[in-house]
């Protein structure tokens, strides 16, 4: 097995910020923008964004919620091993905000799709835009792009991307994981 | 994220599931509870099932509350009544469930007067079967939204005390709901007249108590059970007053007892009998919650048993 690191240390930091700088850009002061993690491991970046829009805007208003999508999936019954769902808490309005929908990794796309779907379930929002950490570019099965991204990487299918957050496996790292037999 | 699922292709009594089934369904329940207090109370999981209800026995909350969740989760149903169908003309149970299953049904909800029907079915057809109550003998969803809603008010279900009133003999309730909270931890006694306890019921390891009050005094739960006079085939009791006078719950024998308890009743109530109308409608009484939370549970019943293939 193949480990090649994307993102870490103070280069994980900077994209984080920049990220965060490119959403103030087009948002303001996040009075009609809302947050929204995709459970379970989009939760964790949009925990991060939140604290530091918070931190460079001087307000703890910013409002997040994290979206569980199981429900919403379009490979039920066609993979092995059944998938626990996840806690939705969205305790505030969606309908006429600007959401953006936060994820760690975006590859198929299949995910953003059953997220757009169970996001729709709260009301109407004005906008939604995608955000994500790592951007698997030319695998896409569904016609999805993100707005704002972390990294782009070429990858295989075969391969395997991988983010740990400080708060849950104690280190900021995202790697790319290969079998060596492939 | 945990990968789990149940260990069972049916849901035919809560004998034949394990504690982590038990958990992992009610685990599921609560975020189908969330999803039915939404705006837009669908989801689209179950698109490409189809689910056949077959009630051989009458029931209004059972097979409306099957009904709503499988609408909820967007699976395609159809519905049976046995009293209006070819079941009067002489045919066999499991040659009206084959052709029913002829037209591509997924999963059959089925609701008999015969105890053990469900599991005769699961061995002799070729879909996923689920209990919605059988004779005397269990109704495991009726336990586990009961048990929902327990850890919905107590915070827990271990080492809690629950008490069943009324008319144990006939119930599939009682039986499935002393299975279901043991598994789980509670301590259970069973409280009724002599004739309505079933003989060596202790042999499942709950108490036994012939007197409501002190009965009443050991509990944290109490669950009323209708007196089932359809299925009582002698008189087990003098009159319906008297029985309302030695077993019925009213409010102040409520307000008497050192502390707050919870009551609770599977409906369809009789009131005035096993319950007085203003104990079924104080602030303790969690029936119409209940009725919410069967829904929430069907729901990860379905859902569970439908996520796993053949």
């Amino acid at each position: 097995m193949q480990k090649r690191t994307l993102l870490d240390g103070q280069k994980f930091q900077i994209t984080i910020k920049r990220l965060c700088h490119q959403l103030i850009e087009n948002h303001n002061d996040f009075s009609n923008t809302v947050l929204i993690g995709i459970q379970p491991r989009g939760s964790y970046f949009a925990d991060r964004v939140q604290n530091e829009l918070s931190q460079i805007l001087k307000k703890t208003t910013i409002k997040k919620g994290n979206l569980d999508i199981t429900f919403f999936r379009d490979d039920f019954r066609r993979k092995d091993g059944m998938l626990a769902a996840n806690a939705n808490t969205i305790d505030f309005i969606i309908e006429g905000m600007n959401v953006i929908l936060i994820d760690d990794v975006l590859w198929t796309g299949r995910t953003i799709r059953s997220a757009m779907d169970a996001l729709l379930a709260y009301g109407r929002p004005a906008r939604v835009e995608l955000m994500v950490l790592i951007d698997r570019r030319f695998s896409r099965h569904l016609p999805i792009e993100p707005d704002y991204i972390g990294q782009q990487v070429d990858s295989l299918n075969s391969q395997h991307v991988k983010v740990s957050w400080k708060e849950t496996e104690g280190e900021d790292k995202v790697i790319l994981i290969s079998e060596s037999n492939k | 994220m945990a990968e789990e699922k149940l260990s069972t292709r049916h849901l035919l009594g809560i004998k034949d599931i394990n504690r982590n089934d038990i958990e992992l369904i009610l685990q599921t329940a609560d975020n189908f509870k969330a999803v039915i207090n939404r705006p837009i109370k669908k989801v689209p999981a179950l698109r490409d099932i189809t689910i056949a209800n077959i009630f051989f026995e009458n029931s209004t909350r059972t097979k409306l509350s099957f009904e709503l969740a499988e609408k909820r989760l967007s699976a395609d149903t159809i519905n049976f009544a046995a009293s209006s169908s070819s079941v009067s003309k002489g045919e066999t149970l499991i040659d009206t469930v084959n052709n029913i299953l002829a037209m591509k049904v997924d999963l059959v909800v089925m609701r008999h007067p015969y105890a053990g029907a469900g599991q005769f079915l699961s061995r002799h057809v070729n879909a996923q079967i689920v209990n919605a109550g059988d004779g005397a003998h269990e109704h495991p969803t009726q336990a586990l939204l009961d048990a929902f809603s327990i850890r919905q008010k107590l915070g827990d279900i271990e080492g809690k005390k629950v008490v069943i009133v009324g008319d144990i003999l006939h119930s599939r309730v009682a039986i499935s709901n002393i299975l279901c909270l043991q598994k789980l931890g509670a301590e259970v006694m069973v409280c009724g007249p002599t004739t309505l306890i079933p003989k060596h019921i202790e042999s499942l390891g709950v108490k036994v108590e012939h007197n409501l009050i002190k009965a009443l005094n050991w509990c944290d739960v109490a669950n009323m059970l209708r007196i089932q006079l359809e299925r009582q085939d002698i008189k087990y009791f003098p009159s319906q007053r008297e029985y309302a006078m030695m077993y019925g719950l009213n409010k102040q024998i409520l307000d008497n007892l050192d502390k707050e308890i919870i009551v609770m009743h599977p409906g369809p109530i009789n009131r005035g009998v096993e319950i007085t109308s203003d104990v079924a409608d104080s602030k303790q009484s969690i029936i119409l919650e209940q009725v919410e939370n069967g829904v929430a549970v069907r729901m990860a019943v379905l859902y569970l048993l439908a996520s796993q293939r053949d």
